[in-house]
């Protein structure tokens, strides 16, 4: 049912574009480190630090699950640009299934966004952070995890949309809302009932969480995870699967 | 008028012994009708011309077939498959040129042939030699592992039509391959097109609004507004409007005009001063009107009818400016319409 040639070429092909690109590296390590240094050191003055978790570093999974969903939205809105410039014919025309066309781009936006992420941990030792190998494992794996999900979630986003007008429209008004909603800057727990709920609704949430689960495993008060790691992981697991099962009957659709 | 080909499909003819084999196949957006109704059998192994204005259904016709589009209602088999229900296997059989392009600039020549051959799951034992033979045929050898965006139209051309047959296909669609081309880059493509169903053994299928390209055809069939008007072979067609033209300049026009009617039997007219002559066999008829009244003749030269006049006697408009306007339109409204079903 899974082309696996089809599935390595597309991966393939998505990689060696970003690699070429050098700017769009630089906006990855950018974003992140702006993010983690300027607003997190600022507001760290301000917002009194947990029990053994500061502010900077409570926003540290945050911004790790900013940096995935960034990179993973990005890599499948390329469908759009595919579209726009013909390429995405040249797939579909192909003899392979559009479940692999959609695995095929939702791995693509696993592996820029599992390389991106691995660098943005590496951050970790400047915010006086410290973890062990086994940590660092967890969150490699988690942020596989949650850029699939997030990749997949793109691609149905992308095959909603012909041109790229509708990027920043995507942008805006579901990537924007989707990283303040997720429990990045503040504790989920701490929100009024109608955000918490919009919250609970939001995959990144899950994914952020379970990355507060791995990195800060005896916090307790308002800056550890809300939710057990388990349940975040089955959620993200479960989205995967929905979201890569819709995007491939939304891909099959003929007009 | 009566040597019009009816474009029904031949009775007593089996659909499994054309590559491309389609009934009465209707394709509407909303209220537009974009292809109504046609029928067309392709023999394997030959070169089959689509022709029309923009905006005549040619496009959406080979979307259909390539399995992009379903039908509204009607057939289409390809290679004895279903276009509409047996997508996967119609779409391991065919490659497709299309007009935009759909070459990734940001790779290079070798690197868009490969993802081909991946996607195509080409064996990895042939997979390189298939690739480098298809830059061979390009005349892209040397510039293998350049970006696709330094090409010119031309060598774009010409690596998207090498790209459509790595795979060994059927049936290769050419939608409209030399738009946008200069002269030099379209007859090099030309020649480069036609030696493919011998080369490769495969059903060319092809749409053009450039009528002198249609004379490569072995069939061709004429589509206006999403109809099939006409179709045979290009000699066919010419019939409609008649044989050759001989123009004629003599140092005495009244007399030649007399003898010519007196020896060949034929309608002789004058105009402009020139006198010219309706001719099935114009080539074979000008030596013979030299042998005879030479001495007398200033100036011959003969006109061909042309695909051109074809249409233009079928429809009564040109087939390059004919009503151009109206029918971007429709593409635009085509365009229009699929965005909004898109968004519902």
């Amino acid at each position: 049912m899974i082309e696996t040639n089809a599935v390595y070429v597309i991966v393939a092909r998505e990689f060696k574009k970003f690699i070429r690109e050098k700017s769009r590296m630089v906006s990855t390590i950018a974003r992140p480190v702006l993010w983690l240094f300027l607003i997190g050191g600022g507001m760290s003055r301000l917002v009194p630090s947990g029990e053994n978790v500061t502010y900077i570093q409570f926003i540290f999974p945050g911004i790790l699950g900013m940096t995935v969903l960034f990179s993973s939205i990005f890599s499948s809105i390329s469908i759009i640009w595919d579209k726009e410039f013909g390429f995405m014919k040249e797939i579909l025309v192909a003899p392979v299934s559009r479940f692999t066309v959609v695995v095929g781009k939702a791995t693509s936006g696993m592996v820029l966004s599992t390389f991106q992420a691995i660098i943005v941990l590496c951050l970790f030792p400047f915010i006086g952070l410290r973890i062990d190998l086994l940590q660092v494992i967890y969150i490699v794996l988690v942020s596989a995890l949650l850029s699939f999900t997030l990749s997949a979630f793109g691609i149905l986003l992308a095959s909603f949309h012909e041109n790229y007008e509708s990027f920043s429209v995507i942008m805006n008004f579901i990537v924007m809302p989707m990283f303040f909603l997720s429990g990045a800057m503040y504790p989920v727990k701490l929100l009024p009932d109608v955000l918490k709920m919009v919250s609970k609704l939001n995959p990144l949430t899950y994914g952020i969480d379970a990355l507060k689960n791995i990195l800060f495993p005896l916090e307790t008060g308002r800056m550890g995870a809300d939710f057990p790691l388990i349940v975040d992981l089955a959620v993200v697991a479960s989205l995967a699967l929905i979201f890569v099962f819709v995007a491939g009957k939304t891909f099959e659709r003929k007009q | 008028m009566s040597l019009i080909r009816p474009c029904l499909p031949l009775s007593g003819k089996i659909p499994s012994m054309s590559m491309i084999s389609v009934k009465n196949l209707v394709k509407k957006f909303g209220n537009i009708t974009a292809v109504d109704d046609i029928s067309l059998e392709v023999e394997e192994g030959s070169i089959f011309g689509f022709l029309g204005p923009n905006g005549a259904g040619k496009t959406t016709t080979i979307n259909i077939l390539c399995t992009l589009l379903g039908p509204t209602s009607g057939t289409a088999f390809i290679n004895g498959f279903d276009c509409d229900r047996e997508s996967a296997k119609v779409r391991s059989q065919i490659g497709i040129v299309f007009q935009d392009g759909s070459l990734d600039k940001d790779l290079t020549a070798r690197e868009n042939l490969m993802f081909h051959a991946y996607l195509y799951n080409v064996g990895k034992s042939e997979r390189k030699e298939k690739v480098e033979a298809a830059l061979e045929f390009a005349g892209l050898q040397d510039r293998a592992d350049d970006l696709v965006k330094k090409f010119s139209g031309g060598m774009k051309r010409r690596l998207e039509v090498a790209r459509g047959i790595i795979h060994r296909p059927k049936v290769l669609f050419l939608d409209e391959p030399t738009i946008g081309l200069d002269p030099q880059s379209r007859a090099s493509l030309w020649e480069f097109i036609t030696t493919l169903p011998k080369k490769h053994n495969v059903t060319i299928f092809m749409t053009t609004h450039y009528m002198e390209e249609a004379e490569v055809c072995d069939q061709i069939a004429i589509i206006d507004k999403g109809k099939i008007i006409a179709s045979g072979t290009p000699s066919e067609l010419k019939k409609i409007v008649g044989g050759d033209v001989i123009y004629l300049k003599t140092d005495d026009n009244k007399r030649a005009m007399e003898d010519i009617k007196h020896l060949f039997e034929t309608e002789v007219s004058e105009k402009d001063g020139e006198i010219f002559i309706s001719s099935m066999k114009g080539d074979a008829c000008i030596p013979a009107l030299i042998r005879e009244i030479g001495e007398r003749v200033l100036s011959v030269r003969m006109q061909r009818p042309t695909l051109n006049d074809v249409f233009l006697k079928l429809t009564g408009k040109e087939i390059r400016d004919g009503n151009g306007k109206v029918a971007d339109d429709i593409t635009s409204k085509v365009k229009a319409h699929r965005r909004r079903r898109d968004r519902d």
